[in-house]
């Protein structure tokens, strides 16, 4: 039997429907996983995505030809069925479920099968081959428990407030900082955000999604006049002249690689806080094992290293090329991809 | 061990000194005595014995994590550290009752004594009962290397907080061989008299780099030498007994036995500063035949031939037993010249000649020949200053030669560990041979992070082949490569192995054609290797 998708320099292709998936230079038709800048990028003659995802990727791509789809509806397009399910990566995000002549492919975008009280919680879907990123494939990745995540984020505030310092917590503008807001006390002092954090705000809230109130930075802004105050900002905000309005500040960071210890230091933040959108050592093995897939494609991350480790514990594991980016510390503004 | 991991964490927290030493006092204060003698071990780098190999380690942690081998060893070399990748990969425990630090570094001493199923189930129960800080912290109690971000002065400071002792006693105080099973608290730090201590040095005092456009004024106040590539070592010759001290305060003297000659040629009480040379025939030799020699603690007969050494003196910080070090330098080095004069020519210590000259011109010209002597450069100081310690600015600069260069040819990368975990960091340069390229050095540093981001980015999309961790790149990329030396290599492809390789520039502006060629490398050996 053909194989129901094929990786190409464009993307992931499905010839039995003759769409692409997440593809990185211009197609024709693209299904989309989710609005992150690796995913969904300009330049596609038609988009098709989740309802959640496609307010983000107008707010990011301007005009664009966009049709929607609810978790679980079926689309069929030329000889392909396809659905989108709950990634639990950011609020909306998907992966796509394609089936052909009974054949079933599931091209996972990013996803993480921990809740984060906001997006759609990770749905495994059933399927015969694969596609998963690897960005933290290696055992040294387990997460925080949200519980004592939220304690640590909300003492190192509260500690700071105390003696009337801020706090700048520095994660990407769409996902990482909505789930934060979403995990922050508000009890402890006011919120205050970057620009390109609160423009991704306001499309969120517009959906519908509740945030706690938040404050936007504006360039006349003065730390003084928000004591105690947790500003959430992007990583490349940090250490800026933007952040010199805050000069009795702590610093953090909010992100998978917080778990080495010599990532933080590289960073030279305060604290670093180990949570990320990805999915961590035991999420993947548990998310590739929840699939049932016997086939399984790597794209990015650690992938020589996990795909040994998948094809002994007896999967048929392949890495293939992608423009896709794992979890970076060094994005940039609204340039970000995870 | 909570308290200390405690202090870890609030130290680790941190980039702001003065949060880092309050960490350090509250420890000092609050902790039992013979906890606090062992931070300051720790903090120094004096370790307890090994008594587990890391080999075991590794193999334990896997089998208690349920992942192969090969897979943490894989781990390893990402996360940069293996205590730190054995507390991760460890699943959590049950907590257990805290216990004090000392309680841990004497189960371990216990534990050296048993048979290695006894050892393995002693450490699997500990891991099991403490949390990831704790485990990392123990952990490194077993692999040594607990490089934390605290300086040694850091923690006289929060000594000196916490005791109300002069920073500069308790400098001198923790120096020299002292470990925690040889002394106590009490002795170490509160104890009067720290110069009952035959063997104990000085703090060396550190140069500063010369940068263009410092001024240093007339070229009069200062006295010039060659800068040495050596190993600083000062030499204590005190009570009929000779000590040589690295600069990192570590105990040669086994490894240069020669010295021990010098005994009959200088004088009883005498300290001196200066650099070990390999030497012979009146010259420096090589880099590489003093290197044969710092590997090893006991040195054979053959190597003492071949590869000779002599203290290149270039100081005296004691003179009849009494401390000179806040005598003027001009004073203090005529001293020295008069005390290495009486020396006859076999004894194996050399005055670093003067080189100072009437203006900065003259200095320039003789520091541009200092690849001729073997010497890196020229050292300035400043004729009227007393001996400091550590690193204070203004009294003594190097002014080293400008490094060898040559454009090279980007063909493998590799990530980085650590703190540079998610970079491609690790490269591999070639230069133009024929029609091929040939690797000829590796180089890691000398990029800012925005330039490592950059080929990072680039890596990812131009990767040829994968063999394991390294991936072959399209060659397309030419860098300046910088470098302190070159010599012969019969193991290299290329023939040569540099001293001191970095990324000076990303030669954004070069073509890859452009880049040199072996024969280019090949006459820079003949003119400086
Ligand atoms: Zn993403
Ligand atoms: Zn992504």
């Amino acid at each position: 039997m053909a194989d129901v998708l094929t990786f190409t320099d464009r993307g992931i292709y499905c010839p039995a429907a003759d769409i692409h998936i997440d593809p990185w230079r211009p197609v024709d038709r693209a299904l989309i996983t989710h609005g992150h800048a690796d995913h969904a990028r300009p330049g596609m003659g038609r988009y098709l995505c989740t309802e959640g995802s496609a307010p983000v990727m107008r707010h990011r791509l301007g005009e664009i030809d966009v049709e929607t789809v609810r978790y679980g509806e079926r689309v069929t397009i030329g000889g392909a069925t396809f659905s989108f399910h709950p990634a639990g990566h950011v609020p909306g995000s998907a992966q796509i479920r394609v089936e052909v002549g009974g054949e079933v492919w599931v091209v996972s975008g990013d996803y993480k099968t921990v809740g984060d009280g906001l997006s759609e919680p990770f749905e495994p879907v059933r399927c015969h081959a694969f596609i998963t990123e690897c960005t933290f494939g290696l055992p040294v990745f387990t997460w925080t428990a949200l519980p004592a995540l939220r304690a640590q984020i909300n003492d190192w505030w509260r500690a700071n407030a105390a003696e009337g310092r801020a706090c700048i917590l520095g994660a990407y503008s769409l996902g990482k900082a909505q789930r934060l807001l979403h995990d922050l006390d508000p009890e402890i002092g006011p919120i205050l955000t970057h620009g390109a954090v609160e423009n991704t705000n306001a499309v969120l809230r517009e959906q519908g999604l509740a945030l706690p109130e938040t404050i936007r930075v504006e360039p006349e802004t003065r730390g003084k006049d928000h004591p105690g105050a947790m500003v959430i900002a992007p990583p490349s905000a940090l250490g800026s002249a933007w952040a010199r309005r805050f000069p009795n500040s702590s610093t953090g960071f909010a992100s998978g690689w917080m778990a080495l210890r010599g990532v933080r230091r590289r960073r030279a933040a305060d604290r670093g806080f180990i949570v990320s959108d990805h999915a961590d050592w035991p999420g993947l093995n548990a998310a590739i094992a929840e699939t049932g897939a016997e086939r399984i494609f790597v794209t990015h991350g650690y992938t020589s290293i996990f795909r040994r480790w998948l094809e002994e514990q007896g999967y048929d594991a392949k890495i293939v090329e992608t423009d896709y980016e794992g979890e970076s510390l060094d994005d940039a503004g609204d340039q970000e991809a995870a | 061990m909570k308290d200390f991991a405690t202090l870890f964490t609030r130290v680790d927290q941190t980039t702001k000194t003065t949060r880092k030493v309050s960490a350090l006092a509250d420890f000092f204060e609050t902790a039992a005595p013979s906890d606090r003698l062992w931070c300051i071990a720790l903090f120094s780098g004096r370790r307890p014995r090994r008594v587990i190999t890391t080999s075991l380690l590794r193999e334990w942690a896997s089998e208690r994590a349920g992942i192969p081998l090969w897979l943490f060893e894989e781990s390893y070399p990402i996360v940069g550290d293996l205590a730190e990748t054995i507390s991760l990969v460890l699943p959590a425990g049950e907590p257990a009752e805290d216990k004090p630090l000392t309680f841990w570094i004497e189960r371990l001493a216990e534990l050296s004594r048993a048979d290695e199923d006894t050892r393995k189930a002693g450490i699997l129960e500990a891991w099991e009962g403490q949390d990831r800080t704790e485990r990392l912290l123990f952990t490194k109690l077993l692999t040594g290397g607990f490089r934390v971000g605290v300086s040694q002065k850091l923690m006289t400071r929060a000594l000196s907080q916490a005791t109300g002792q002069e920073e500069a006693l308790l400098t001198h105080k923790l120096m020299g061989s002292w470990t925690p099973e040889t002394t106590t608290w009490e002795r170490l730090i509160e104890a009067e008299d720290p110069s009952a201590d035959l063997s104990r040095p000085y703090p060396f005092y550190l140069a500063y780099q010369l940068e263009e456009g410092d001024d240093l004024g007339p070229a009069t106040d200062w006295f010039a030498e060659r800068k040495w590539d050596g190993i600083r070592g000062q030499l204590i010759l005190r009570g009929g007994e000779h000590h040589l001290w690295s600069r990192g305060e570590e105990l040669m003297t086994d490894r240069f036995p020669e010295f021990a000659r010098l005994i009959d040629y200088l004088p009883e009480g005498t300290v001196i500063d200066g650099e070990v040379l390999a030497f012979q025939d009146e010259r420096p030799l090589p880099f590489n035949a003093l290197q044969k020699r710092i590997g090893r603690k006991t040195v054979p007969k053959k190597l003492l031939i071949e590869s000779p050494v002599v203290l290149m003196a270039y100081d005296l910080l004691e003179e009849a037993g009494r401390d000179v070090r806040d005598q003027p330098f001009a004073d203090r080095r005529a001293r020295l010249d008069a005390l290495v004069a009486q020396a006859p020519a076999e004894a194996p210590v050399r005055l670093s000649p003067n080189v100072s000259a009437e203006d900065w011109e003259s200095l320039a010209e003789t520091r541009a020949e200092s690849r001729d002597f073997n010497a890196e450069g020229l050292m300035l100081k400043r004729r009227d200053s007393p001996y400091l310690s550590g690193r204070k600015k203004g009294d003594w600069w190097k002014w080293k030669v400008d490094p060898l260069t040559i454009d090279a040819v980007m063909i493998y990368a590799q990530q980085g560990s650590g703190r540079r975990a998610n970079l491609f960091t690790d490269f591999t340069f070639a230069v133009h041979d024929g029609d091929t390229l040939v690797p000829f050095t590796k180089a890691y540093s000398g990029l800012t992070d925005a330039e490592f981001r950059r080929i990072t980015q680039w890596v990812r999309k131009n990767t040829v082949q994968r063999f394991g961790p390294v991936r072959q790149v399209t060659p397309t990329h030419v860098f300046e490569i910088a470098f302190e030396g070159i010599q012969e290599s019969p193991r290299h492809k290329s023939g040569v192995a540099l001293r001191f390789p970095r990324m000076a520039r990303w030669r954004h502006d070069k073509p890859v054609a452009e880049a040199n060629t072996l024969e280019d490398l090949k006459e820079m050996l003949r003119m400086y290797g």
